[in-house]
């Protein structure tokens, strides 16, 4: 299907074109049923539950595993702890040397192992009997995703090739028709199948009990037809009891699918107690509960070895729900076939295919060791967050695929471009990583250089052999409009001109710090804050200091983040000791301070910053609360405003904010759903994944247009926290996006 | 505090399209008759005063009948009221086969076995895992799948689920 040669950008284009339109719907549809199912509970108190039932049993892990052994083997029936997946598969083989055929229940961890393909190398005859893995088994395609293998197949795909395959009297066409052929056909399998293999979504140590969540029923039927079960659990599977499980419950089937709980919770403690099942005998059901046999197969596959990994760790957390996905605008747009490595798919891939066992790998998660084509599709990790507050467990998954996009720059090869990147960039990373990505993460410095040589730095770039020269070697898509660096800066304007508070009224004094691109490019969105603070009364400074060391960060680069990160507290400190308020006009940097400095900093260090730092319309927001007058801003007048906010402000809750604001003031304000805009700072930018960029910008411009209402209607002006957002929707809608802080500015026409 | 269980059951029941009645003991005989649909068959019932003898359900099937059945009469160890979830245990009698394969299910349960939410569920399974009942499933509503493109009731385990409530055990 896939050529091999095929370039990043083509695979991006054809998938967007392929099975694009059914992962969106899928995905969408998922991601909306979890908002609303989480909704109904008190989410917080679950997901802090679970992840610390997930931290304390991977700690425990060695002692639950013996704990599992002992219990399943008093029991009646066997543990085996496979070191990699040749070990399982050897193991697994030699359980079912007398089968002549297994039916199986949905499984990743079998698909991380190629179990198939070896029992069918042994001689036995495997079916998958999950309706998706069955549609994919018959396809022989790979899951696009977590939980729903075959998300990306619409009902005529499937059609087809059910119709190929089985040539049935009459054509399949409806779900109906498709669902009840394969549920006849797989029912036949799973009666005359000689073993039962299943996965676990979580085993209990303490008594042996395997925890199966389904809705379709065929875990269950293929765990008791069958007299002989097999299951097999990565380790991390292991929690104590069924103490810890009601956390669980409740949150995975909402996560997941949106559901409230999943149609079938199955506890079982095999070899079970219910009587074995002949469909050749004609004697009554009854007995037979010593022929049961149940092996356990735990796998490590390097899930010991991320156990010991500061960073890979919080992998082994995941309950493989899916949510990261469903939430990631990059992936409902093209599902796990672009974003997902050879077994698992989304955000999360990233952590699992970095540290599982790959074919000849030694599972090393070292800097050097990991296989940079088994985890290149991190780059559709844009670091948007949206997938922090979606997962269940609180695993940091953008963190996860930066640790591990640092180490692949750290671990690439030296190339011919890099000498010539040298001299800009002078930063702390590896002489071989990806120079466009180098390019990226030392914006700063560029900026600089393209302000202190405009405009002539502006008519330069924008020409065309310049443009070419990008596109090849940093690949900066020749499509986007390039930034336009102005000739004075913001802190060169707070420099020469005399604040303008006569009789500040509260008490608190501000420290604007600028981002990069307010700094450099849209210097009067920096202005208006200033201005709106210091109508409010607020004495308002611009810092010395430019940016928080955003951009590195979301290349991998994190020691040239670190070093960003100390200087920007050295810098700023003072401020903080002498009781000033610390106020971001961009979301992304704010986000920097508040979310990632404390993976950079010492911990009171970032704690501190973290305190100290809002975003503006927050700011604004308390301002009023606190019963500031808001008479000398500009008021709204009723007129209607769509208003996208940033993806990482929306993690930390501070949309809410904005919308508070812009509502008091008198605007009309609707608000858009999609999770990010797809421009995700240099993401949009590079030709790699223009495409894509666009595909998630369209979508969000859909919202936009949709918000307009009938045709005759003023448009509504469209209003965008961050500076990616605001570029993206002025490229995408020929119309240009404002700040919600440019609306306040008193001075506004 | 049982009579709110029960309503909140019927509540949860009725959201995700899964049929109750509620009986007594000595009216079971009516109600069971009502809730089966076509052949049937079952696992006896542990609970006093009600049983399957004289029912039209054949206890225990051969593995045909099983196959071929349309409504399969099981009793169940609890349920949860917030979502209508039953707890459908492994018996020796074959409870979890006879649940499961078919399309039609008939849950037999004391109302005095309803408990409110999943924790208090988990609470009573640990009790009863530490008295060797230790495989059940939490069944909530139909089996259903998505995976050909629109939800699709009735896949591997049944199309249909009808509860009898026990209101006086």
């Amino acid at each position: 299907m896939s050529a091999d040669n095929e370039s990043r950008a083509e695979r991006i284009r054809r998938l967007l074109a392929t099975e694009g339109p059914t992962v969106k719907q899928n995905a969408q549809g998922f991601n909306e049923g979890r908002y609303a199912a989480m909704a109904d509970v008190d989410g917080e108190r679950l997901r802090t539950e679970a992840r610390a039932i997930k931290e304390d049993a991977i700690e425990r892990l060695p002692e639950l595993i013996e704990t599992v052994r002992e219990r399943v083997e008093e029991n009646g029936g066997t543990v085996y702890l496979a070191d990699d997946a040749a070990d399982a598969n050897e193991h697994i083989a030699a359980v079912c040397e007398d089968a002549d055929s297994l039916v199986k229940s949905k499984s990743m961890t079998t698909e991380e192992l190629d179990v198939n393909e070896h029992l069918e190398a042994a001689g036995v005859d495997v079916t998958e009997t999950d309706l998706g893995e069955f549609v994919l088994q018959v396809a022989d395609e790979a899951p696009s995703h977590l939980i729903a293998p075959g998300f990306h197949k619409s009902t005529d795909e499937i059609a087809d090739l059910f119709n190929a395959r089985f040539d049935p009297a009459e054509p399949l066409e409806t779900p109906a028709e498709l669902t009840a052929f394969a549920r006849d056909h797989l029912g036949e399998r799973i009666r005359v199948a000689d073993v039962g293999m299943t996965g676990a979504n979580f085993v209990l140590a303490e008594s042996g009990t395997i925890t199966l969540v389904t809705n379709e029923g065929n875990a269950r039927k293929c765990a008791v037809t069958p007299d002989t079960h097999v299951a097999v659990a990565g380790v991390e599977k292991l929690i104590p009891s069924v103490d810890e499980l009601g956390p669980m419950i409740e949150l995975l089937a909402r996560s997941a699918t949106g559901q409230d709980i999943s149609q079938y919770v199955s506890l079982l403690t095999p070899p079970t107690d219910s009587p074995t099942i002949d469909f050749d005998s004609e004697d009554p059901i009854g007995g037979g509960q010593g022929d049961r046999e149940f092996h356990l197969v735990l796998i490590d596959n390097g899930r010991f070895e991320m156990r010991e990994d500061e960073d890979l760790r919080e992998t082994l957390y995941c309950v493989r729900c899916g949510a990261c996905s469903n939430a990631c605008a990059n992936f409902q747009h093209v599902g796990g076939h672009a974003f997902g490595g050879e077994t698992y798919t989304g955000g999360i891939a990233t952590g699992w295919e970095a540290g599982i066992g790959g074919e000849e790998s030694t599972a090393s998660t070292d800097a050097g060791s990991i296989s940079p084509a088994s985890v290149e599709f991190n780059d559709l990790c844009t670091g948007c967050s949206r997938c922090v507050n979606a997962c269940p467990v609180k695993i940091d998954v953008p963190w996860i695929n930066t640790v591990v996009r640092d180490r692949l720059n750290r671990g690439a090869d030296p190339s011919g471009f890099e000498s010539l990147v040298d001299g800009l960039v002078p930063d702390a990373e590896s002489a071989g990583m990806d120079w466009g990505k180098r390019a990226f993460g030392n914006v700063d410095a560029l900026a600089r250089l393209g302000t202190a040589t405009a405009p002539v730095s502006n008519w330069l770039a924008d020409s065309a052999p310049v443009r070419a020269l990008l596109e090849r070697g940093l690949g900066i898509d020749a499509r986007r409009d390039l930034p336009v660096f102005q000739r004075e800066t913001l802190r060169d304007w707070d420099q020469r001109r005399t604040p303008e508070v006569e009789s500040p009224r509260t008490d608190r004094e501000v420290v604007l710090v600028p981002d990069v691109f307010t700094n450099h490019v849209d210097v009067d969105r920096g202005k208006a804050a200033v201005r709106t603070l210091e109508a409010l009364g607020v004495p308002v400074r611009v810092a010395d200091v430019v940016g928080t060391g955003r951009e590195p960060f979301s290349q991998g680069m994190i020691a040239t983040a670190r070093e960003r990160a100390e200087s920007v507290v050295d810098g700023l400190s003072p401020h903080l000791d002498a009781g000033r308020d610390l106020v971001f006009v961009e979301p992304s940097d704010l986000a920097m301070v508040r979310a990632e400095y404390d993976k950079l900093l010492p911990e009171a260090q970032a704690e501190t910053l973290a305190e100290g730092s809002f975003e503006v319309l927050e700011y604004v927001y308390g301002l009023l609360e606190n019963g500031v007058d808001p008479a000398p801003l500009t008021r709204g007048d009723g007129e209607r405003l769509t208003y996208h906010a940033h993806c990482q402000q929306r993690t930390l809750g501070l949309d809410a904010h904005t919308e508070a604001v812009l509502g008091r003031l008198g605007y009309d304000v609707a608000t858009t759903a999609a999770e990010c805009c797809g421009m995700a700072g240099s993401f949009g930018y590079k030709s790699d994944y223009y495409d894509l960029s666009v595909a998630v910008g369209e979508s969000l411009v859909e919202e936009v247009e949709a918000a307009e209402g009938t045709a005759g209607d003023a448009d509504r002006r469209v209003v965008a926290s961050g500076t990616s957002c605001a570029e993206q929707l002025t490229d995408l809608l020929d119309r240009s996006a404002t700040h919600p802080v440019e609306l306040l500015e008193p001075e506004r026409e | 505090m049982s009579r709110t269980l029960a309503a909140t059951f019927s509540d949860a029941l009725d959201g995700i399209g899964v049929g109750s009645t509620r009986t007594t003991a000595a009216e079971f005989p009516a109600a069971l008759a009502a809730a089966i649909e076509g052949a049937a068959v079952g696992t006896p019932l542990p609970f006093d005063g009600v049983s399957l003898d004289g029912a039209d359900v054949t206890v225990p099937p051969t593995p045909d009948q099983l196959r071929t059945a349309t409504t399969g009469v099981t009793p169940v160890f609890g349920g949860i009221a917030e979502y209508g979830s039953v707890i459908v245990e492994s018996r020796p009698e074959g409870d979890e086969l006879v649940a499961l394969y078919p399309e039609r299910h008939v849950a037999v349960l004391r109302e005095s076995d309803l408990v409110a939410g999943v924790d208090d569920a988990t609470d009573s399974l640990r009790e009863r895992f530490a008295g060797g009942r230790d495989s059940a499933v939490l069944a909530t509503g139909v089996s259903a799948t998505a995976d050909m493109g629109a939800t699709i009731e009735g896949v591997h385990g049944p199309r249909e689920v009808s509860v009898i409530v026990l209101s006086d055990r």
